[in-house]
């Protein structure tokens, strides 16, 4: 089928305008990509479908001598993908491909009409077989971008954050399953190697619901930490959270529990040896409010 | 599900555990598992091998690389001729706690992969197969 | 064969395990490791694993032991340096080393030795409440 490979070589700067032209009307998205960018991404595909068909012919394009071809539409195809084109874009990016070079092979295939049928049929096989590459790979990139996302959503839920020089807090917002335990456990453990911090405030404020579980995931990162040589504390733990720990019988005899952050901060700082001061004010001036309060105290 | 690569280790003695380790340790590198997950499966690895050496008298590990679509793992076997556990259930659940018990460190390895099983005969010895997923 | 060197500093012993241990050197260590007690009175015994990748039940145990066998000689031990998945593997394994006292860093074990040493020494009370994460 070299004759397809020779009709879009001779035609290429014809076929290339109509095909921009007919994308302009359904699929350019001027936003998202320059005139320019495009022109030059239609004559590298242009050119790779011609070497394809060379090499290879029109109908195996997963041989070598399709790769190339194959690589610069699963590259264009990924990009689109990140920059936010929608699936049926990055299809009808290929596809519209098809009305300039029927044009193009009716107006060179002078001879049987069998003869132009199968031209075209070679053409639009072809054409379909790389919309649906470009499609699997934009798929493909999608993928792994939802995949990442989550990743960092699950990240960014289990900040570590230093509260003092030694002192770590781990504040858990919602539900504590698998998955997520192992992440945080590992989080925790490394910054607290990182950080060098004997202490980790493990708050719970924010974990719905405290099941036998979840208990047991807590408890496995407080033995891990121990030994590590690390301590944690538990705080935020609310009175309806203590009801149902006595009730499943959790044995947590062995943790240090406080119902405040600012508890559990202070117990830290105190175990490591600090302590917080008051000042009299930035000039050692004395502060108007408390005088009148202690005056009324008086 | 294809087995890409597969290799032996003999349990003879205790530097066979080391030699167990590192092997297990060098193809969960190649297989680009995660630090946590590399730890795990060479210390389930020289629980097991240890089993096999000292409670069946010495045996065999053998490694393979799986491919399952697009998920890839390393499976373990763990086989000996030794005198085979009586009572399966009951092994698994001596995982070691204080460390001051006997156990056989099956239980505790069953938590540290994401497939485990378990045959063993009396008189005619054991075989324990684990996979873990990347 | 080889051992693992057991150092000596002052009234504390020090020990660090950088290689992977196949069991008869975790036993010679431990049988030196009680020797050097003995011999020199040590009172002290800090122990850096923060170059081991693999601490399997085995080696939990010989660290436990140590633990055990140098306070009935008379001495604290405390283990140092535990990497973070091994600390989880450990945990999943099923052993918490209850009897053990550990601490993030060699500069932080030698606090802790430091502090028993003198405690011993003048036979006073610990400053602040015993915590667990030292008893541990």
């Amino acid at each position: 089928m070299n004759q397809l490979a020779e009709i879009i070589s001779r035609n290429e700067d014809k076929i290339r305008a109509e095909w921009i032209e007919g994308m302009s009307r359904s699929v350019q998205r001027a936003d998202l990509i320059s005139k320019a960018e495009l022109d030059e991404q239609c004559r590298e595909i242009l050119r790779a479908i011609v070497a394809g068909v060379k090499s290879s012919g029109p109908i195996d394009i997963v041989s070598t001598g399709w790769e190339a071809a194959r690589e610069i539409f699963q590259a264009i195809s990924a990009s689109r993908a990140r920059q936010g084109f929608t699936p049926v874009e990055v299809a009808t990016y290929v596809l519209s491909l098809k009305q300039p070079l029927f044009g193009a092979i009716r107006s060179t295939v002078k001879g049987s009409q069998d003869e132009l049928f199968e031209t075209i049929w070679a053409a639009t096989e072809l054409l379909d077989r790389l919309a649906l590459v470009t499609t699997e790979a934009y798929m493909t990139t999608r993928e792994e971008l939802i995949a990442r996302q989550q990743q960092e959503l699950l990240e960014l839920s289990t900040p570590v954050v230093k509260l003092w020089d030694g002192i770590l807090a781990l504040p858990i917002i919602g539900t504590l399953d698998s998955s997520r335990t192992q992440m945080v456990m590992e989080n925790l453990l490394q910054t607290v190697v990182a950080t060098n911090s004997k202490y980790a405030i493990i708050d719970i404020t924010g974990v719905p619901t405290v099941d036998t579980l979840v208990a047991q995931h807590l408890l496995k990162t407080i033995t891990a930490a121990r030994l590590m040589g690390a301590e944690c504390i538990i705080s935020g733990v609310r009175p309806q959270i203590a009801q149902t720990i006595v009730h499943l019988g959790i044995n947590l005899e062995d943790v240090v529990t406080k119902a405040k952050l600012s508890d559990a901060f202070a117990l830290a700082l105190q175990r490591s040896g600090r302590g917080v001061t008051r000042t009299n004010g930035a000039q050692g001036k004395v502060n108007p409010v408390t005088t009148v309060l202690e005056k009324r105290e008086e | 599900m294809n087995v890409l690569k597969r290799d032996l280790q003999h349990l003879k003695n205790s530097n066979d555990v080391v030699a167990a380790r590192q092997k297990v340790r060098s193809w969960a590198t190649e297989l680009r598992f995660s630090l946590v997950d590399q730890t795990k499966l060479v210390t389930a690895a020289s629980e097991l091998a240890r089993n096999a050496l000292e409670h069946g008298s010495g045996g065999v590990m053998i490694l393979e690389s799986l491919s399952n679509g697009a998920k890839s793992g390393l499976r373990l076997v763990f086989e000996d001729q030794g005198p085979g556990i009586a009572d399966i259930e009951q092994a698994l659940k001596d995982g070691f706690t204080t460390g001051s018990g006997l156990g056989l460190g099956l239980g505790g390895s069953k938590r540290l992969v994401n497939e485990f099983s378990i045959e063993s005969e009396v008189g005619k010895g054991t075989k324990v197969t684990v996979i873990r997923w990347r | 064969m080889e051992r693992i060197p057991v150092l000596r500093m002052g009234p504390l012993l020090l020990v660090t395990i950088q290689v992977d241990m196949h069991d008869k050197l975790a036993l010679q260590l431990q049988d030196d490791i009680t020797q050097r007690i003995s011999e020199f009175g040590s009172t002290g015994v800090l122990i850096d694993i923060s170059s081991l990748e693999i601490v399997d039940s085995f080696i939990g145990r010989m660290l436990a032991n140590i633990a055990a066998m140098s306070r009935v000689l008379g001495a604290e031990a405390v283990v140092v340096g535990m990497q973070p998945a091994v600390a989880i593997t450990l945990v999943e394994l099923g052993m918490s080393l209850p009897g053990v006292r550990t601490a993030l860093s060699v500069e932080a074990g030698m606090e802790l030795l430091v502090g028993a040493v003198s405690n011993a020494a003048h036979g006073s009370e610990d400053e602040r409440p015993q915590t667990r994460s030292a008893a541990s």
